[in-house]
């Protein structure tokens, strides 16, 4: 008699010509966190949606406690005790906690029995695995970490013994993430499996007791986590050495390039986004904003690089204003020297549906080399667009190719090459790194850390803070629209965890941080 | 729960299963022509037949095209810019101002082929005309160009009552259309052409402007996918968040592709008008605006698809024009419904069959790459 909650025996699956995963074979042992980590693409969300029966393996057996089953839907992954908090949530926004959990479970045909039992049960659940939430809140006023808090409160209301949790800390700031891990750890001990799916090498050496790699859609290896450490697992992700800590001297500051002056930015329905902000950048200086995703970090780059209008402030390139609060546009900043890598590559930085070259003009496409008249000198465009699939390595080597068909992060590459080549005074660049994998992270963080040394000013904005602290030289945090402070990136995480979470001190930060 | 996935091969998605639509509303035809009494096979006999069985046919068939050739290009560049423009019908209407006026001044002083380009350039700039406004409301207001351009259809429709009443007819006629037009006014027959061919066209009044028609397919693919304007076009129709992105113009380009359209859908004027009645008549695009709509989603808005597409609607026209003439039971209306059932599977219902050609690919690569792995192996 084995002790597996979860045995996978030569899972099969193909997308077409895509072979999503290959002859995988996983053993999770009951009562563990066991992690999933692989890049972009290995296969690991296949996996876990077989398992969660949104598909079907062409081949391949499914053991849940040792027994043989067959998964058709997630009802049945239900039925089965398995229980799945995705990446993005499932929630309705504009129903309270408890409605959300009943959801799909509702009991019958008349809510009102239904609400009550509903009511004991999700109290009994939140006492004994320390799942604090208010039922009768609506979601859309509770934080993200709570949200997630109901997610995994579905899941064990419909009697789930196996959670897989998809990406669980994107969305989280790091005070919220480490309130995350409490819980999966009281969850282990309540004798729940747990699956952890994550591309974050440090969370797995956190919380996991056991870990396996994917790679292009196979399982290279399954090691005990405390045998294991962060270099040995990168390496069996990418299948060679990474550079894991990014080589960078001194910063060597020169002058101001960039000038925000009380910049205030309203979004399309009115909200007041950008509230009053400052700072400037020097030419040869990374500056990086952290901050979590929607606290007005996208709406102040928007505002900068010409994409919107600000309601008042000024911003400064060069000595000259650009007119932020009307008549500046995205072509105009190009042509005075700002280059943008966009946060959102695939509504912003790229045309998915056309040709890789086609894509490595997008908004330089009016410059008199790569036209003739009005028509376009498809040539020269393809002949640019080769020097750059070769100096920035995209793969494959295809100009011809629909964007949509490169991995995020040869398409991430083709938006740096492209925004790079114009050699910019000042880069702005937001998430370079989102949906990237290891190999790319390396060679694009190179890249600007190579554009600092020659003397460019450049902004960097990411969620990561991992990727800030690691890039840039000095730290803006930004919170509810405000710059809440400015650190040097030595300082350690938790300190800019709380300034994250809008607390400036560590005293008030003890408090606010239970209430929130 | 998850559809395989499959890249189909060019020639299912483009030959392939508008063959199979067009097959089954050919079926669904021949089940209603069963319902009237009269026999589906000789039903499509006569289909064929009247369409390409004899020199007239064909000349028709040619000449119903060449009007859907220009509709449904003037559909497919709005929708490469993301815009469903439903107006082309109404901005033909008005192109025929253009075309009318030309002809009525210089018919008697200038030979066809200095008329012609003045009623090109004239049926261009009416229709674009009338395409502007509901593509400033768009650009500029944000009103929905799909609800202002079938208002606008109904506006043309009255305007040309209007003018073709009070402005143009001349006086001590009851007809509500202009007067015909000199021999300056008359597009030369393309008998001679095919002629070459041993084809007599006879009666059939394909003109000219079928050539033209044939050059405004080529000189749309270049302005689509060689220009800089085409480019801006397409960034606009894919992702309006990248073409801001890029510092496009959204309302200019919006305007821009709106005013290309509509001068399209304008020149379509040319052809029932200069081609044919040799003045202007009420109604004189009959639907074609609309079956511009079919016609472009029918060619995957890609002129070299557009040009059969026309024609094969060409053919419905024509061939239905002969089955009601020749079996009593059928009449008119009902080849209205035979090509309501074209336009509904080719257009409305493209992707009705596309998952099971999709799963059937997907399968056969499966079957296909598996084999492959193992005679490597």
């Amino acid at each position: 008699m084995n002790n597996f909650a979860i045995e996978l025996q030569k899972i099969n699956k193909s997308f077409g010509p895509v072979h999503a995963n290959k002859d995988i074979d996983l053993k999770v042992s009951k009562g563990t966190i066991h992690g999933i980590i692989g890049e972009n693409g290995a296969g690991k969300s296949t996996l876990m949606s077989i398992l969660y029966g949104f598909y079907h393996a062409d081949s391949g057996n499914i053991l849940i406690d040792g027994n043989e089953t067959t998964i058709k839907d997630s009802n049945a992954a239900i039925a089965a005790g398995i229980g799945m908090v995705h990446q993005h949530f499932m929630l309705v926004e504009n129903f309270s906690i408890l409605e959300n959990i009943i959801l799909g479970a509702e009991g019958g045909q008349l809510l009102n029995s239904g609400i009550a039992n509903a009511r004991s049960e999700l109290k009994r659940l939140s006492d004994e695995y320390g799942l604090d939430v208010d039922p009768d809140a609506i979601i859309e006023d509770v934080p993200i970490g709570v949200q997630q808090r109901v997610e995994i409160l579905k899941t064990l209301y419909r009697g789930a013994d196996i959670l897989i949790l998809d990406e669980p800390t994107g969305v989280l700031t790091p005070a919220e993430a480490d309130q995350l891990f409490e819980i999966l750890e009281l969850l282990k001990q309540q004798g729940k499996t747990i699956i952890l799916i994550t591309h974050k090498l440090r969370e797995i050496m956190a919380i996991t007791d056991d870990v396996s790699v994917m790679r292009r859609g196979e399982m290279v290896a399954t090691r005990t986590t405390k045998d294991t450490n962060v270099e040995e697992l990168a390496e069996l992700m990418v299948g060679r050495r990474v550079l894991l800590q990014v080589e960078k001297g001194p910063a060597d500051p020169k002058d101001v390039v960039l000038k925000v002056e009380n910049l205030n930015v309203r979004d399309g329905r009115g909200v007041p986004m950008v509230k009053d902000v400052s700072f400037e950048v020097r030419a040869g200086e990374i500056v990086g904003i952290a901050g979590v995703a929607g606290n007005g970090q996208s709406e102040l780059m928007e505002c900068i690089t010409g994409i919107e209008h600000a309601e008042s402030g000024r911003v400064i390139l060069n000595g000259e204003p650009i007119g932020v609060t009307g008549s500046s546009d995205p072509s105009d900043m190009r042509d005075r020297g700002m280059a943008h890598v966009p946060e959102d590559r695939h509504q912003m930085g790229l045309v998915l549906p056309f040709e890789e070259a086609e894509n490595s003009i997008l908004g330089i496409h009016q410059r008199p080399e790569y036209n003739k008249g009005i028509f376009l000198d498809i040539e020269n465009i393809r002949k640019d667009a080769n020097e750059k699939i070769e100096k920035y390595d995209i793969r494959p080597p295809n100009n011809r190719l629909r964007t949509a068909n490169f991995s995020g992060g040869n398409q991430q590459k083709i938006v740096i090459a492209r925004e790079i080549e114009t050699n910019p005074e000042v880069l702005i660049v937001g998430q370079p790194t989102r949906g990237v994998d290891v190999g790319a992270i390396e060679f694009i963080h190179r890249r600007i850390i190579e554009m600092r040394d020659a003397g460019k000013a450049i902004l960097l904005i990411s969620v990561e803070l991992d990727e800030i602290r690691s890039l840039a030289d000095r730290v803006l945090v930004m919170f509810d629209g405000k710059i809440v402070g400015e650190r040097p990136p030595e300082t350690e995480e938790g300190a800019f965890g709380l300034l994250m979470a809008g607390i400036e001190d560590g005293d008030s930060a003890h408090q606010n941080g239970e209430a929130g | 729960m998850a559809a395989p996935y499959a890249k189909l091969p060019k020639w299912v998605d483009y030959g392939l299963l508008p063959l199979i639509n067009i097959l089954v509303a050919f079926l669904i035809s021949g089940l209603v022509v069963w319902l009237a009494d009269e026999s589906p096979l000789k039903a499509a006999g006569l289909l064929i037949k009247g369409a390409f069985g004899y020199g007239e046919g064909i000349g028709y068939t040619l000449f119903y095209a060449t009007s859907f050739i220009f509709t449904g290009l003037s559909v497919a560049i709005a929708i490469h810019c993301g815009l469903f423009n439903i107006g082309s019908e109404g901005q033909a209407y008005i192109g025929g101002i253009g075309v009318a006026l030309a002809c009525l001044a210089f018919d008697s002083t200038l030979p066809w082929f200095l008329v012609f380009p003045i009623a090109i350039v004239g049926a261009a700039i009416f229709g674009a005309l009338w395409a502007f406004i509901p593509a400033y409301l768009q650009a500029k207001r944000g009103s929905h160009i799909v609800i202002t351009t079938i208002m606008f259809n109904f506006i043309a429709a009255s305007l040309m009552i209007y003018l073709l009443v009070d402005v143009f007819k001349p006086d001590g006629t009851m007809a509500p259309q202009t007067r015909g037009f000199e021999v300056g006014g008359q597009l030369p027959r393309l008998d001679w052409l095919f002629g070459i061919f041993g084809i007599r066209t006879g009666a059939a009044p394909l003109n000219v402007s079928f050539i033209l028609a044939l050059l405004s397919a080529f000189i749309v693919w270049a302005i689509i996918w060689r220009t800089r304007l085409g480019y801006e076009i397409r960034t606009r129709g894919f992702s309006p968040t990248a073409a801001k992105y890029a510092g496009i113009n959204e309302a200019r380009v919006i305007i821009i592709t709106m005013m290309i359209s509509g001068g399209l859908a304008g020149m379509m004027a040319l052809n029932p008008i200069m081609g044919d009645q040799h003045q202007m008549q009420l109604d004189f695009v009959a639907g074609a605006g609309f079956v511009g709509i079919a016609v472009a989603l029918m060619g995957r808005n890609h002129p070299a698809g557009i040009i059969p597409a026309a024609i094969l609607f060409g053919v419905l026209y024509q061939g239905g024009a002969e089955i009601s003439f020749e079996m009593p039971n059928i009449s008119r209306d009902m080849i209205v419904i035979i090509q309501g059932l074209v336009i509904l599977f080719a257009g409305a219902l493209e992707n009705m069959f596309r998952p099971f050609i999709v799963m059937i690919f997907a399968n056969l690569q499966r079957s296909g790459s598996s084999k492959a792995l193992e005679a490597g192996e």
